[in-house]
């Protein structure tokens, strides 16, 4: 396998994304953003399309610019470091992966109004407070050519502001079973489907949708009828992997912040930073986020080279990303002391988007079972 | 054996036939225990014929010292023929022909520092497994602080004259030969007085003592220096510029105990581990949960071990990160330790009992933490000179 570090390229990509976040996306849009109601902003989104981070998984002849996962999780990684919101994660990498395994013209269409930044996607899965796919049980039924959609969904990452949902439903089977399941992608404008904002402690677009019978045609079938799975599972392998990228950048942004105060706040006439009490956390902390990215290249290179056989990777990322963004958000809080709690200040936002970031696509646990279950335990 | 300049492939298939030709059956995929590593010296005996027979082989191609040149007894290998060697070897189940401080530690540095002579003289001998080394760092007064060595090397003009004590040297009492830091200027700053020293263990007035450590063992030795006379050609280097070949070394030793944790299981589950142990253990929830978690952050420790050789190879060093890799390596072994302990039960508190000496390894992860740079010195060194926080 290749080697776990970035390419000159990866470097350039990372710098340029830098470059473009530290400017369009910082922290202060995410305040500007949730004080304005506005769950992000739909001009970013643009703009990245511009620049292909909308196409990064979407495969040149249909205007992509097919950069890979480890590319997607530099990218990914730069947005968690300001928290820049965007439908990245939820459009260009998982619904763009589902969209590549099902092939075809229609799915290729599909791919080419994600690169072109016109569509974006909502993954409508988890029913409940976990992320447990298998027991999906919203169910599609068969009515003359199509299927009704009826059930709910919650936490839908996007779910308000996407054009198009893919929806998870059951088509055979009971509640609990992989098998059973298939995967629609139908307009979220449709009649009979309601989308209702949560209001989420990171400010994002999460949204709860509910189905009253939405009529879903043969074409909005995505691959094969209870056959989800073969699309699902490498789009959620993405996304998680991504999403721990994110989480990850996020731990580095947070960090850098706390850094930067442990220099420059005096207490007791001197830098705080020259403590060794907060000197040995500070450094446990940066020995945790050089590990969990060790664990974030090597997802981002066994999906680009081996994506049959992701899970290990991908659930050690995600495991490793939620832990050390969770430590980072509270050591950040903590040392910051008083001002780190008021809303004024920006540590905050970290500590409640790794939180989000925690939950979603699976959290530790669901995660930590995965890769014991990959090494035989 | 194989060319230098071979395709990968074709290379691991030479490299594999050759081993199942030479390595003996009954040290194949035999058990790690203490009478398995070969130390060699001039005092060594082989557990069994095998051994001895599986070091002459190995020895002759070079495969002591993979990447040592040619010249010295080495093998002449690049960084990847020696990863395809090694991978080879555990795929196998080849136990390493010989193992060293010369191999480890002084071979390294008189490649880097050395003179010609010194190489011509000391290197042969240590591929061959002919002369066992030991380290003399630490003294009574010089822990963490290691720059505060206080054994005295004084020019006597023709030789030095070296008066002083050593203490956690290990296994003083078995070597033939120690490299030492020692104290060459006492006016100068600490860490610019130190010069690096090489002695013969049977010259007069140098004696052992070992120490007994909390798992019953002996590995280490205080040794003590009465009027030695040591021969000039013997100083490494320049005078009072040891601390530049001790930073190297311990640079190199950090990495190599940090990636103590990754060897240990090769490549094995801990849930494999804890199952061989008592196979009821997983069901203990607590048990599980904590063997979950250090699961997850082993292969994630393996896969940085794995970054920083890239980083290493693609030659930006590790400097500074190893000693994150030495406190997080160290670290984790002493957490799988305590797991691996709590899995057995009772049955693992006999020193010798159904696990083997699992105990006495348990209880010789404890000083991982310690020697080499503690756990807290490592801390610092990340918040000074990677963190840049300033001093107090």
């Amino acid at each position: 396998m290749t080697s776990l570090l970035d390419t000159e390229e990866e470097i350039m990509l990372r710098d340029a994304a830098r470059g473009f976040l530290d400017g369009a996306a910082p922290v202060s849009a995410l305040r500007a953003n949730r004080d304005a109601g506005r769950p992000c902003d739909p001009g970013l989104w643009r703009e990245m399309a511009q620049m292909g981070w909308a196409g990064v998984l979407v495969p040149e002849d249909a205007g992509g610019a097919e950069m890979g996962h480890r590319a997607a999780g530099i990218l990914s990684h730069e947005m968690g470091v300001t928290l820049a919101a965007s439908p990245f994660l939820s459009t260009a990498v998982i619904a763009a992966t589902a969209l590549r395994h099902a092939a075809g013209a229609r799915a290729r269409d599909a791919l080419a109004g994600i690169a072109a930044g016109e569509t974006t996607y909502a993954l409508a899965l988890d029913e409940g407070a976990r992320h447990l796919p298998e027991h999906t049980a919203l169910r599609a039924e068969r009515a003359g050519n199509g299927y009704r959609l009826s059930g709910s969904k919650t936490f839908v990452a996007d779910g308000t502001t996407a054009t198009r949902v893919l929806v998870l439903a059951r088509t055979g089977g009971v509640p609990g079973e992989a098998e059973g399941l298939s995967l629609f992608d139908i307009d979220a404008e449709r009649a009979g489907l309601s989308r209702a904002r949560l209001d989420t402690v990171d400010a994002r677009d999460h949204a709860r949708l509910d189905f009253d019978g939405v009529e879903a045609i043969g074409d909005d079938l995505l691959g094969e009828v209870d056959d989800a799975m073969r699309l699902l599972r490498p789009a959620l392998d993405a996304g998680q992997a991504a999403l721990a990228a994110e989480l990850a950048g996020l731990a580095n942004g947070v960090s850098a912040m706390t850094l930067g105060y442990l220099k420059e706040r005096r207490q007791f006439d001197r830098a705080i930073g020259s403590f060794q009490a907060l000197q040995h956390r500070a450094a446990h902390l940066w020995a945790e986020i050089e590990v969990t990215t060790s664990a974030i290249a090597n997802a981002g290179r066994v999906l680009d080279e081996t994506p049959d056989d992701a899970t290990l990777a991908v659930s050690l990322a995600k495991a490793r990303a939620a832990k050390t963004a969770d430590l980072a958000v509270r050591e950040g809080i903590q040392m910051h002391g008083g001002i780190g709690m008021t809303d004024d200040h920006d540590a905050g936002f970290f500590m409640k988007r790794a939180r989000v970031g925690a939950e979603w696509l699976g959290d530790y646990g669901y995660h930590a079972a995965r890769v014991a279950s990959a090494r035989g335990f | 054996m194989p060319a230098p300049a071979i395709e990968p492939e074709q290379f691991r298939t030479q490299i594999s036939d050759w081993i199942m030709d030479n390595c003996p059956a009954s040290l194949r995929n035999r058990p790690m225990s203490e009478d398995s590593i070969v130390w060699g010296g001039r005092r060594w005996t082989f557990r069994d014929d095998d051994q001895r027979l599986w070091l002459e082989r190995a020895r002759q191609e070079g495969l002591t010292a993979p990447r040592w040149p040619t010249e010295y007894g080495g093998g002449g290998m690049t960084r990847d023929q020696e990863k395809i060697l090694r991978e080879e070897m555990a795929r196998l189940g080849a136990p390493p022909p010989l193992e060293s401080f010369g191999l480890w530690m002084l071979g390294p540095a008189l490649l880097a520092f050395g003179n010609e002579a010194q190489k011509a003289r000391h290197l042969p001998p240590i591929t061959q497994g002919e002369i066992r080394w030991c380290q003399g760092y630490s003294e009574p007064g010089a822990g963490s602080d290691l720059a505060n060595v206080q054994t005295r090397a004084e020019d006597m003009g023709d030789h030095y004259l070296v008066n002083g004590q050593k203490v956690w040297t290990s296994y003083a009492d078995k070597a033939d030969w120690i490299f030492a830091l020692v104290r060459t200027d006492r006016d100068a700053p600490k860490h610019k007085g130190i010069s690096f020293l090489l002695m013969d263990m049977e010259t007069p007035g140098i004696t052992t003592r070992p120490i007994r450590l909390i798992s019953g063992k002996s590995p280490f030795c205080e040794t003590f220096f009465d009027n030695v006379k040591v021969p000039k050609e013997n100083l490494v280097g320049e005078v009072n510029r040891g601390w530049d070949i001790a930073k190297y070394l311990l640079t190199h030793e950090r990495e190599m105990i940090g990636g103590g944790a990754r060897g240990l299981l090769g490549g094995r589950s801990l849930g494999a581990f804890i199952d061989d142990l008592d196979d009821g253990a997983l069901n203990d929830p607590v048990i599980r949960t904590e063997a979950m978690a250090a699961e997850v952050d082993t292969l994630a420790f393996a896969m940085t071990m794995e970054r920083y050789k890239d980083h290493a190879e693609a030659g930006g060093g590790v400097g500074n990160a190893s000693a994150m890799l030495k406190y997080y390596g160290t670290e984790l072994n002493k957490r799988r330790y305590e797991l691996l302990m709590s899995a057995a039960g009772s049955d693992a508190l006999e020193w010798d009992g159904p696990h083997g000496t699992l105990a006495a390894e348990w209880l010789r992860t404890k000083a991982n933490s310690i020697e080499g740079g503690t756990s807290e010195v490592m801390l610092d060194i990340i918040a000074k000179r990677v963190l840049e926080l300033p001093s107090a």
